[in-house]
């Protein structure tokens, strides 16, 4: 049996959640609507997170270039991901959606550039 | 070998320095921090005073007054910012209003020019906003208000321009007695000197004691401050002092040269000679003393606070005169307030005492007592402000939004003759930075722009003093990921 | 002297916005002036995500929300004048700006949108007591320094106020490798959005300590620490409950002020409780023919209600220069009634409305299953339930215009009911 106390991040209420993993099924309280039920659900399965950072860039008129995952990827891989993405050198121009990176760690979320420069 | 090496650049060691540089000699400026006026004169109240505390017959008394007559046209050969606005000192009640009779009566022996006493209707048509409980008040009209750092940044400048050396992070380790003169054992290395002048502010008895005997002692005594955006200006005219018999004294509310608003200090003896922390309990009490002068200081425009230590001598008065124990060696010590006011009169008298000492000094025909004027772009006039564009772009880019300063004044001041190289000293001589964003926006500017000028990186640049840094260094450059923690372990007890 | 229907001052969300929806309305002669080197304001320097969600029904962050602004600038044409600083505003719309191509520049407007934006509340502004050394910054000033220049402000971190800002910045650094020790707040309650709290303290493991705040900092050249300590109800350090943390940079997310210096120098009307201009239903300032929107007015949290209620101010400046604003006719003033901090706008002509009105306001408390009550010269004309209800959170009500028919000179009121969290 797994459990874990949340606040719910889906709209400002911030119910504080109870999610309960008994065998198979996941179980949530707190929560005030079907959205919440969702977002436990998720949290304690499969949490991911969409990670923003900014990468050397030369020739521009600023030395960083923000990017971002363009999906959410699993919380216990940001650590390998912010490495990845640390080795990254781009020359400019880059356009805003540019894939900077493929593929991340294996996640199937590319990284893109979140600005022209 | 020097002819002679002041030690100390602030207010009294600039002022001397300047004041020698008129004479064929060989002058070193010496500081243990990196930047002039770093110590007592960039933190106090930026008063003229116009010379009535003092007692009668005193050093003080003397070089107040004296000093006072010297700073219209000290400031105007300098470019210095000082306004004459007047002092007030207010009395609540008949008993404090016989003791600004003797106040008036001192100021009268010590030769004060132009004082009154005036009664509450006077007081309030000069002041408006002070308290209602005010019966009378104490009014000399040479009273003012200086920029004290921009004086001994004005005076260094010119003192440099006229053939003193300045060496700044020459922290002075030992005193030497040698068959000419001294060797002065400094964290630079050796310097040989025929005559030395000790303005070492809260250091001064340290510097004293490595060669004479310990004569006097130095107190280092905190004052703190507020200070209140500009938009809070016209809430005072005057500088404004409560009668030194309350409990309060010394605390007064005054305009500064910038339109600010300063209220303080407090007083208190401390052992710690670099004690510049500010504290609630002060701070406090600071409110509840200025209260009596004004109900409603608008506390919540406060835009800083901060403290300064003044150089409170054992023996109560100036120590300025060539040592006993040590021929060649002259102290300039003690100089507590009214030292900013007396300055420009002791620099004068040192310069005599040198002269006993060197034997009678050659002025030199070269001498210039002016310094080339700073660009105040805010107060120019449009047509001036299209003008300096047209001749220097850079006037043309605002780096501080607050108080409108350009990135022409801050290249100047840091390519003057004892310019800036730090963030405080490019603050404390074109003010970017001492608005109420304090910093905020044109921090990172005023950094780049250092960095640039001085040939140096970003991370190389100071806030103030020898470490201070204000970046730690680049991001990660690219090929380096090394120094990422695994993130899950980062872990921080709850 | 240069001659424009409208000038936009700032070129941040707000500028970017009101500009295109002038030029949307019918304007051409259109001027957006920034001081800074490019446009989007402070957008760029926010590379996180959670932008757009109401505007554009993505997540987006703050560069990629600025160019689908500055794309669109681009393609109306709009004229912008960058690295050029506005330095006085005068009553009749005269602008006086300086940059280095141009040099000093009069610039006549038949309208002016002020959008400047706001900044941040310094250590002096709350009166922090201890030593001042390098390495104490406000959040967003270190966020520029990591985020735009490459540049770290150290490695070991501690955060006092949790606004949003400092709140992504305590993750932000903990990606770039410093370590957090702690986000302190003076306040029972954060002051940023709860998802911040999970995604950027919780995940990090990062502690939230309520009702704190420094009481000393230490260290002479270099920050060294500060002392932490535990407040009353009434926000006063209690004696005993010191704690020293040590630090090499100590973060300021205290707050946020609107720069209003230029519309003070042009004689508008300020109100004290949003530190912004009056303004009226059209955005328009107490200085007839000059607009004020986004956070210059009053401090938002989501960009997305900044664009739209510029939007407000972009198209009544239009309206406004082809005269057909109108100025006279029935009128109300709202005013905050308890629990309520402020209300935008101040003033409402309701002839200029359309259908509804949009009031943005924030509560002073945390409150849950309140409701928002709103009269007309003290009669309830309508009730909003709220389950949850907290200052950090702009509350934003639409009204239906019929309720404010035939309301002249009146009051127009929002309250709070319900018991305090």
């Amino acid at each position: 049996m797994e459990r874990k106390n949340m606040i719910c991040i889906v709209c400002p209420i911030g119910c504080h959640l109870e999610v309960e993993r008994i065998d198979e099924k996941v179980i949530v309280t707190g929560n005030q609507c079907n959205r919440g039920q969702a977002y436990g659900i998720k949290e304690l399965t499969n949490p991911t997170r969409v990670l923003t950072s900014t990468v050397k860039v030369n020739n521009a008129h600023l030395s960083r270039l923000p990017i971002k995952t363009k999906g959410g990827v699993p919380k216990h891989k940001i650590s390998q991901c912010i490495k990845e993405i640390n080795s990254v050198e781009l020359n400019a121009p880059v356009k805003l959606g540019q894939v900077v990176i493929k593929n991340i760690q294996g996640t199937g979320v590319d990284v893109i550039a979140s600005r022209s420069i | 070998m020097y002819d002679i090496v002041i030690i100390g650049a602030g207010i009294i060691g600039t002022f001397i320095a300047r004041e020698l540089s008129r004479y064929k000699l060989n002058i070193a400026l010496i500081d243990k921090e990196n930047d002039v006026a770093n110590g007592t004169t960039k933190a106090n109240s930026a008063i003229v005073h116009a010379g009535f505390d003092a007692k009668p017959g005193s050093k003080m008394a003397r070089f107040n007054v004296e000093g006072n007559a010297m700073f219209d046209k000290i400031c105007n050969d300098l470019d210095v910012e000082f306004n004459r606005i007047g002092s007030l000192v207010i009395g609540f009640s008949e008993e404090e209003m016989k003791e600004l009779q003797k106040l008036y009566q001192r100021g009268l022996e010590n030769h004060v020019p132009d004082m009154e006493i005036i009664d509450k209707k006077r007081v309030k048509e000069l002041e408006p906003n002070i308290s209602d409980n005010v019966v009378g008040a104490l009014y000399a009209a040479t009273g003012g208000i200086v920029g004290p750092w921009e004086m001994a940044i004005a005076l260094a400048e010119n003192a440099i321009e006229n053939g003193v050396e300045l060496l700044l992070n020459h922290e002075v380790k030992d005193i030497q007695k040698t068959q000419k003169g001294y060797e002065l054992l400094t964290s630079e290395g050796p310097m040989q000197a025929k005559c030395i002048i000790n303005c070492a502010g809260v250091y001064a008895d340290h510097i004293n004691n490595m060669i004479a005997k310990p004569t006097f002692k130095i107190n280092p005594r905190r004052g703190q401050y507020f200070v209140l955006d500009r938009d809070a200006r016209n809430i005072v005219n005057t500088v404004v002092f409560q009668c030194p018999t309350k409990l309060g004294k010394g605390i007064l509310v005054t305009p500064t040269v910038h339109g600010n608003i300063l209220v303080g200090p407090d007083a208190e003896d401390l052992d710690d000679r670099e004690n510049l922390s500010t504290t609630a309990d002060r701070l406090e009490y600071i409110k509840e003393i200025a209260k009596l002068t004004m109900e409603k200081i608008p506390y919540h425009m406060t835009i800083t606070t901060f403290a300064g230590l003044r150089a409170e001598p054992s023996t109560g008065d100036f120590i300025i005169e060539e040592s006993k124990d040590a021929k060649g060696f002259i102290n300039v010590a003690g100089i507590k307030s009214p030292g900013l006011t007396s300055s420009p009169a002791i620099a004068q008298y040192v310069v005599g005492l040198v002269g006993k000492i060197l034997g009678n000094l050659e002025e030199k025909a070269e001498f210039n007592p002016t310094r080339r004027k700073l660009i105040r772009f805010d107060q120019l006039s449009q047509e001036e402000k299209e003008e300096t564009i047209k001749r220097d772009s850079r006037f043309g880019r605002i780096i501080c939004r607050c108080e409108h300063i350009t990135e022409g004044e801050i290249v100047d001041i840091i390519k003057r003759k004892a310019g800036a190289t730090t963030v405080d000293g490019v603050k404390r001589r074109a003010r970017p930075g001492t608005g109420r964003c304090q910093g905020g926006f044109c921090g990172p500017r005023v950094v780049e722009i250092l960095a640039r000028e001085l040939g140096k990186d970003m991370a190389e640049i100071l806030k103030d003093g020898r470490n201070s840094n204000v970046l730690t260094e680049k991001t990660h450059k690219g090929s380096d990921g090394s120094d990422v923690k695994e993130w899950a372990a980062v872990s921080i007890e709850k | 002297m240069l001659n424009y229907d409208i000038v936009v001052i700032g070129g941040g969300p707000a500028g970017l916005a009101a500009a295109i929806e002038a030029k949307k309305s019918g304007i051409d002669s259109i001027l957006v002036i920034d001081r800074d080197r490019e446009l989007g304001g402070i957008l760029q320097q926010c590379i996180h995500n959670g932008f757009g969600l109401h505007e554009f029904k993505e997540e987006l962050t703050g560069p990629e929300y600025a160019e689908r602004f500055i794309e669109q600038l681009k393609e109306l044409d709009i004229e912008c004048k960058l690295d050029t600083m506005v330095i006085d505003i005068t009553q009749d719309r005269l602008i006086h700006a300086i940059n280095t191509e141009d040099g000093y520049m009069t610039i006549q407007a038949k309208a002016i949108v002020l959008a400047m934006g706001c900044r941040e509340r310094t250590r002096g502004a709350i009166a922090i007591p201890g030593s001042r050394p390098a390495g104490i910054f406000t959040a967003g000033t270190a966020q520029r320094y990591i985020n735009m220049e490459g540049y770290m402000v150290g490695k070991k971190v501690f955060i006092l106020g949790s606004g949003d800002i400092g709140l992504i910045m305590a993750r932000r650094l903990i990606l770039e490798g410093a370590e957090v020790s702690a986000v302190a707040e003076v306040m029972p309650y954060s002051g940023g959005l709860t998802r911040n709290i999970v995604q950027c303290l919780e995940d990090f493991n990062i502690p939230l300590l309520l009702s704190h705040t420094i009481v000393d900092i230490k260290g002479k050249d270099k920050i060294e620490g500060v002392v932490l300590s535990k407040v009353d109800s009434h926000r006063k350090p209690i004696a005993g409950t010191e704690k020293y943390f040590e630090c090499d940079t100590l973060l300021l997310s205290v707050g946020l002020i609107p720069e209003n210096e230029l519309s003070k120098s042009a004689g508008i009307e300020m109100d004290p409780a949003t530190n912004g201009p009056i303004v009226n239903e059209s955005m328009e300032t107490t200085v007839e023919g000059i607009f004020a929107c986004g956070n210059v007015v009053h401090v938002h949290d989501l960009v997305d209600y900044v664009s739209q209620e510029s939007r407000r101010a972009g198209s009544n400046a239009a309206k406004y220069v082809k005269d057909m604003l109108i100025r006279n006719g029935s009128t109300l003033q709202a005013r905050p009634g308890d629990g309520v901090g402020y209300i935008v706008p101040q003033i409402i002509r309701t002839d200029n409305l359309e259908k509804n009105l949009d009031l943005f306001m924030r509560v002073k408390n945390v409150y849950s299953h309140g409701k928002l009550v709103i009269r007309v010269d003290g009669v309830p004309v309508r009730e909003i339930k709220k389950k949850h209800m907290a200052p950090g959170e702009m509350e934003r009500i639409k009204l239906d215009l019929e309720l404010l028919k035939d309301k002249n000179d009146s009051i127009l009121s929002v309250e709070v009911e319900k018991e305090v969290v």
